[in-house]
């Protein structure tokens, strides 16, 4: 049959729809979406018979009603009268807490790590490596509960270990610092912190400019740390000091006063930022390593100096590297800090994911809620990286 | 001979001084090339000892390795007594003890299966695949049982062999998953490339915590009524979605890492749409992928450990039932430091394979 017989042909032949091109990719596809929609009509149908069965009623109303537990940690009012959606905010709040609190700590930790990594001293390059390797090599959740059962192995309050002349106090019930107690007048430091930070942005944008039409060059890195930092101390000084601390003292058998890191967040936060701080480590010493020598050299030949060279030479194309896998590893932080469940810190998981689904028994709108919260979160992340690269995108002629 | 004057330019070459090659070359340039540098030196060596000689008291020196309770470890040291006594569970689990030799029987089946396809060396090579593809049903049967076997239920598995059971089986069923998922990605077909992209960026962006949670509360609900079947099922089911979603974004990586050009060769030598994929251009591309691919079985290895908090005995479930016996109560670091160093082996041997393979392939100088 020649070419042009097959096409006049007599008709419809029903092989054509998977033999043929055109007719192939529309035919699958709709297979595909035939397939999905029956397993969503199984998948809902089930679910609707086996909730009938159960009498369990379908809803978010349970959100309202008394939760009946307490939350150890509660950056918010909160106390077993409130409602199961207030417990649940708690708990989205704690993982923010230590989610951010684990992102500086690594951070920190990962880039001291990845430096020291490429450290022309044999011995601390090996020893770094000696940590990375064994960090990332152990389950995370192996880690939070070695470091939960080190706190909980630690003298009692009572024996507690004092550092910094009887201001600090480590315990099996975690670390006791100074708690902050502002007096009136303290509200102008943060206020004018913030507009120390806008003002930084507005020079800093202005200073390129600058320096793109004429060339010249503002310190500007120096001016900003001096505005964010020095401004705040000055009214801080100027203001006559309004801030005490509150530091505390031993009681009978227990600690009284002063801000009290507990044991579970000690231990989450610890483990999830060395665990962290050990892939940041890789990232930053691969991001390092992506930038040729030759680009110090032609930096130096141009007449930059060494100090310059880095800051506006090295990098920059380092961060194009570091930056992305750097986000992700973040993120991956942040859905780790759901293992709190195993060391009972009432994080989101441990509130809306645990003890809200065994009182409540809306196992359903539950476990829907709390992956609809950590998808968000990597959503919101994407959305950035997608920002990021497009802004850093290396710009070909 | 030596007082002889040289003429101008034949000197004969003197060897380098001796304080820049050899040991004491070495270490200055890579130890003391600076005050500051040697300090770092001498602070990091101090640190090195005084922890493994802490280290060491406390783990082999002072510590105690027999012992029925607690109150039997006197010495100050580690409790090894605990791992002594439970070396059993941590290992199999509850499965039978009489029946145990069948886990072996697997275990040394699942290291001849891995042989020919970790070294394209191993000798009888095909024969050696051919028996790899029939192991999964030997394993199957001789776990489970049948086939005249006693038969052994899924909650007995546990320990460091039910470790090896979810990853494995993750590993296995997830590779071809996520190969799918990946090559859905990058199809033409815009309704399959919108089911693989909603799938795999919902899995990444999920605690593994919370599709086990789905596995041990939500799934018997998406089920005709009164089917229920075993946990374990359930589970393995969750951790091959969750691993075959990280797989199919690494092997994207590689698909794209092959230049067009290969498929439109392929396509104007007049091979389809799977052959070109199976013939051409998958095996180029999942060379590429294959560090990626093996961390994120390490990965998948580590998480299995996330089963212990919906119940199951992997070896951190069994460690901390063991906690909660009053015989055995604040040994926390014996347990944990006992089972971190048995995940260690397993994940630094594979990452190390993965070196072995990247050396192997020369995948770092492509590209």
């Amino acid at each position: 049959m020649s070419l042009a017989e097959a096409h006049v042909g007599n008709g419809f032949v029903i092989s054509r729809l998977w033999t043929e091109k055109r007719y192939r990719s529309i035919f699958f596809q709709i297979i595909a979406l035939a397939l999905l929609i029956a397993l969503i009509f199984f998948i809902v149908n089930n679910t609707i018979a086996n909730l009938q069965a159960l009498g369990v009623s379908y809803g978010f109303r349970f959100l309202a009603q008394p939760s009946n537990y307490d939350i150890n940690q509660h950056l918010i009012a909160y106390d077993s009268t409130s409602t199961h959606g207030r417990a649940a905010i708690v708990g989205l709040l704690n993982t923010g807490l230590v989610a951010v609190c684990g992102i500086i700590l690594a951070t920190i930790l990962g880039f001291t790590f990845g430096v020291l990594r490429l450290s022309n001293n044999w011995v601390m390059s090996r020893i770094v490596y000696v940590y990375i390797e064994a960090t990332r090599n152990v389950p995370v959740l192996l880690q939070i509960l070695l470091w939960h059962g080190t706190i909980l192995n630690l003298p009692t309050a009572k024996n507690a270990i004092v550092f910094f002349s009887g201001t600090f106090f480590l315990s099996n019930r975690g670390l006791t610092v100074p708690g902050p107690l502002p007096e009136p007048g303290f509200q102008a430091v943060p206020i004018v912190f913030l507009i120390a930070v806008v003002g930084a942005i507005v020079f800093t944008r202005w200073a390129k400019r600058v320096q793109d039409e004429t060339g010249r060059i503002y310190p500007v890195f120096l001016i900003n740390t001096v505005a964010i930092i020095g401004l705040p101390v000055l009214t801080f000084l100027v203001t006559g000091t309004p801030l005490s601390w509150e530091i505390a003292e031993m009681g009978r058998f227990n600690l009284a006063g002063g801000v009290t890191l507990r044991p579970e967040f000690m231990a989450l936060w610890l483990a999830l930022s060395f665990y962290t701080a050990a892939f940041i480590a890789e990232v930053v010493r691969a991001g390092i390593q992506s930038v040729s020598e030759g680009q110090t050299e032609a930096a130096y030949s141009l007449g930059l100096r060494p100090g310059r060279t880095t800051r506006m030479i090295i990098v920059p194309q380092a961060l194009r590297v570091i930056v992305p896998p750097l986000t992700s590893q973040y993120l991956n932080l942040t859905k780790n800090s759901s293992l709190a469940i195993a060391i009972g810190y009432m994080d989101i998981t441990a509130t809306l994911g645990g003890i809200t689904l065994n009182q409540t028994g809306q196992a359903m709108e539950a476990v829907m809620l709390l992956m609809a919260v950590y998808l968000s979160f990597s959503l919101l992340t994407s959305l950035f990286m997608n920002w990021y690269n497009h802004h850093t995108k290396l710009v070909e002629r | 001979m030596t007082d002889a004057p040289y003429q101008v330019g034949q000197h004969p070459d003197l060897p380098p001084p001796p304080s820049t090659t050899g040991v004491i070359g070495w270490m200055r340039n890579n130890l003391f090339s600076s005050w500051a540098n040697a300090l770092l030196t001498i602070a990091s060596v101090l640190l090195i000892y005084g922890l493994a000689t802490s280290l060491y008291k406390w783990g082999f020196a002072n510590a105690d390795f027999q012992g029925a309770s607690r109150n039997d470890c006197t010495s100050g040291g580690a409790c090894w007594a605990l791992i002594n006594v439970r070396f059993g569970q941590f290992i199999y689990g509850f499965y039978p003890e009489s029946q145990r030799w069948r886990v072996n029987l697997t275990f040394i089946g699942f290291l001849v299966a891995l042989w020919p396809l970790l070294f394209t060396g191993a000798p009888a090579r095909k024969q050696l695949l051919w028996y790899a593809g029939v192991y999964p049903i030997l394993a199957f049967v001789l776990l489970l049982g049948g086939f005249g076997i006693e038969k052994v239920e899924t909650a007995k598995f546990g320990g460091f062999m039910l470790t090896l059971v979810i990853g494995v089986t993750g590993i296995a069923v997830s590779l071809p998953l996520g190969i799918m998922l990946a090559l859905g990605r990058r199809s033409d077909m815009i309704f399959i490339r919108a089911i693989c992209v909603g799938f795999i960026e919902f899995i990444r962006g999920v605690p593994l915590i919370t599709l086990l949670f789905v596995a041990s509360t939500l799934l018997s609900f998406f089920l005709p009524p009164g089917t229920s079947f075993d946990l374990l099922l359930r589970v393995l089911i969750m951790v091959t979605l969750f691993s075959s979603a990280y797989i199919a974004e690494v092997v994207r990586g590689g698909l794209q890492a092959i230049p067009v050009g290969q498929q439109e060769a392929a396509n104007s030598l007049g091979l389809g749409y799977w052959k070109t994929m199976y013939l051409i251009i998958l095996p180029q591309a999942l060379k590429i992928s294959i560090p990626g691919i093996v961390n994120s079985f390490i990965g998948l290895f580590k998480d299995t450990t996330l089963v212990a908090i919906i119940g199951l005995l992997d070896p951190l479930g069994i460690g901390r039932a063991a906690l909660a016996d009053t015989k055995w109560q604040g040994l926390a670091g014996e347990v944990y430091v006992f089972v971190a160093i048995l995940f260690f082996i397993f994940s630094f041997s594979m990452s190390r394979y993965s070196l072995y393979l990247e050396k192997k392939l020369h995948v770092g100088h492509e590209s």
